[in-house]
């Protein structure tokens, strides 16, 4: 009696006594039927034992139960083909049964694949097939102990590596002629300060005429809509023009520094500068941070032109002020000092971005996901850190009262 | 089954024309790899050997000409042919190419998981069995690619390219960078795998020991098109690149050695 289901797993110790046969009637190409005798069991396998029908084959093997036959016989002649993955199945069954006490007596398959069966036993004996061990259990407080122990380590190395840029920095700036890598320094220029015109103009442009809209709009409802253009100057110079800018070029420098440096590193390009005897820092990252803290301040000031001239355009349009009044009574809104306190936290944020994508950079480890992974730190902890200093300028300055 | 295909061919190659630019690398190229064999492509630098297995495995479109892969022609297959053709070769390129994100295990089950429906409990299993029949400790399972030295990178490499049991295989300079002792074993690894799971070995190298030991037959790349036949027939062979690579100090040491 030939009897098929799919999937077949546990009926088959139920009906003990019957010769059942495992797989589908349609499409299955792999058989196994279990014949039983007189204290013994044999196992018919006929088809093609192969990889495709690997999970059926599992089910069945692991649903023989032969508790009550001492020897069994394993009859492959009638298979068709056999590959590595039915052979390997083959001997695991046979192995599990010889390990819980049984016989196996007769293990007959067509001569052509004997090689394989070989191959595969001549390693069996190397080595046990075991589980996937499970995974640690965590344990929240070596969980956290390790975190603090890691954040303490990632601190010392970044406060390392600021303290050996600093030096490296001064050194550069103090004699420019002999420590500063003069091309590399000119393209990072290029690169960070001259290609990054156009995205930072036009954005700064539309956030100027932004802010004038806005201001215009609430401050006519005082007939005070003249501030609007004291609101404009001292928003762009002391505070949007430097930070738009700085978190602009932390998303297009400062990940260009991390994959850079990092694509560096998976290459052992890094490796490979340090056997020859190059200073990593003077080579890789003196030029981006001093091309940065050229680039930024320069951007800056031209990011509050743009703003600026947004803002002067928008008062055209919604107020009707000419340039001639807007400028007048821009200049008698602003001072020399709103436009400096602005400036001078470019050089800051600057050094920042550059620091942070180059330490990202060196720490990409030796694979594609690292460099993905440390770029997007370089971004995050470049932005974290412009917003944090220029909160930290905001208190400084007022309790200096600029 | 498209037209002329020979059951006992695994690749028939005609006509096949690659250009870069103006310069062309094969001019109207034919190759037949018989089922069952291993075959050895040697020549010299820039003659198309890695541009060639590219356009088999459908890597690098040619310009001209027509490629059979188990009888079916590569060309003009969509993508549902394509994968079926695909889960039947495996491809171990040069340097591995284990995905770095994933461990030796999990990079073993990619296939398992693409083209069958089997359980984790049994991927794992068949991965583990995988790596034992390739010549790895069951610990290297859990390990990342970038823990593993150049050879083990080979045989995790070659153990993905078995997943599925291929009838043919692809080998990238499988011996470039091992150490003569790894070499040897890998040529034995080769020959052995090939001999039990009957497989069909399309094999790129340099190596002459590789090519004594493993190879039934051996394509030249010479002027632009092949020349092929086993050691002994090549030897004959008047064309001087030839001779100066069969007959040149090392070709003469390595096949002395036989």
């Amino acid at each position: 009696m030939v009897w098929g289901c799919r999937p077949i797993l546990l009926e088959f110790s139920q009906r003990w006594g019957n010769n059942l046969s495992y797989g589908t009637e349609k499409e299955a190409r792999a058989w196994l039927s279990a014949e039983p005798q007189a204290n013994a069991l044999r196992l018919v396998l006929s088809g093609d034992w192969v990889t495709s029908e690997a999970p059926e084959l599992d089910a069945a093997l692991r649903g023989v139960k032969a508790d009550k036959a001492q020897t069994i016989a394993f009859d492959g002649s009638k298979l068709t083909s056999l590959d590595s993955v039915g052979a390997w199945l083959l001997l695991r069954s046979r192995k599990e049964l010889i390990e819980s006490g049984h016989t196996v007596d007769a293990f007959v398959l067509p001569p052509a694949f004997a090689p394989l069966l070989e191959t595969l036993e001549r390693s069996e004996q190397a080595s046990k097939v075991r589980r996937r061990p499970p995974p640690p259990k965590r344990n929240y407080v070596e969980a956290m102990g390790k975190g603090v122990i890691d954040g303490l380590h990632v601190g010392y190395s970044v406060f390392a590596f600021l303290g050996r840029v600093t030096v490296e920095t001064m050194e550069a700036v103090v004699r420019p002629w002999k420590e500063l890598p003069w091309p590399a320094f000119i393209k990072q220029i290029e690169e960070t300060g001259l290609n990054a015109l156009p995205i930072v103009g036009l954005l700064s442009f539309l956030i100027g005429v932004v802010i004038a809209y806005q201001g215009a709009d609430q401050l006519a409802r005082f007939g005070a809509q003249v501030f609007t253009i004291n609101l404009l100057g001292a928003s762009i110079l002391r505070e949007i023009g430097v930070l738009m800018t700085a978190i602009i070029i932390a998303g297009r420098s400062g990940s260009a520094f991390a994959a850079q440096i990092g694509t560096m590193q998976v290459n052992e390009e890094i490796d490979a500068m340090q056997t020859i005897g190059l200073n990593i820092v003077e080579t890789l990252v003196l030029p981006r941070v001093l091309g940065l803290l050229v680039t930024l301040p320069l951007l800056t000031l031209y990011a509050d032109f743009m703003g600026i001239m947004g803002g002067a355009m928008m008062c055209y349009l919604d107020l009707g002020y000419t340039f001639p009044v807007f400028f007048r009574q821009l200049d008698s809104a602003i001072t020399l000092n709103t436009f400096l306190v602005g400036m001078i936290k470019a050089p800051v944020f600057a050094f920042l971005i550059a620091l942070v994508g180059c330490l990202e950079g060196l720490r990409v480890e030796r694979n594609a996901a690292s460099v993905g992974r440390q770029t997007t730190r370089a971004v995050v902890e470049g932005i974290f850190l412009v917003i944090v200093f220029d909160a930290a300028f905001s208190i400084l300055f007022s309790v200096l009262g600029i | 089954m498209p037209h002329g295909s020979d059951q006992k061919l695994a690749i028939r190659v005609r006509g096949l024309v690659n250009r870069f630019g103006t310069f062309t690398v094969h001019d109207h190229l034919d190759l037949d790899v018989r089922r069952g064999e291993v075959l050895g492509i040697v020549g010299g630098s820039g003659t198309g050997k890695s541009v060639l297995l590219r356009s088999i495995i459908g890597l690098h479109k040619p310009d001209e000409g027509f490629i059979e892969v188990l009888g079916h022609d590569t060309s003009g297959m969509d993508e549902k042919e394509m994968r079926t053709i695909q889960s039947r070769w495996g491809v171990l390129f040069q340097e591995g190419a284990l995905f770095s994100s994933q461990t030796i295990a999990e990079n073993i089950e990619v296939p398992l998981r693409q083209y069958t429906k089997m359980s984790p409990h049994l991927m794992d299993e068949v991965a583990a069995m995988k790596l034992i029949l390739v010549g790895l400790p069951l610990d290297t399972a859990m390990k990342t690619p970038s823990e593993l030295s150049g050879g083990m990178k080979k045989r995790a490499g070659l153990a993905r390219a078995l997943a599925l049991d291929p009838e043919l295989l692809f080998l990238d300079e499988p011996t470039a960078g091992l150490d003569p002792i790894s070499a040897s074993q890998f040529d034995q690894l080769i020959t052995d795998l090939q001999r039990s799971l009957n497989l069909t070995v399309f094999m790129v190298t340099h190596d002459l020991d590789t090519l004594r030991a493993t190879c039934d037959r051996i394509a030249v790349l010479v002027d632009k098109t092949i020349k092929i036949g086993t050691i002994e027939e090549l030897l004959k062979d008047p064309h001087p690149w030839i001779q100066d690579y069969f007959a040149g100090p090392r070709g003469r040491a390595a096949l002395q050695r036989s």
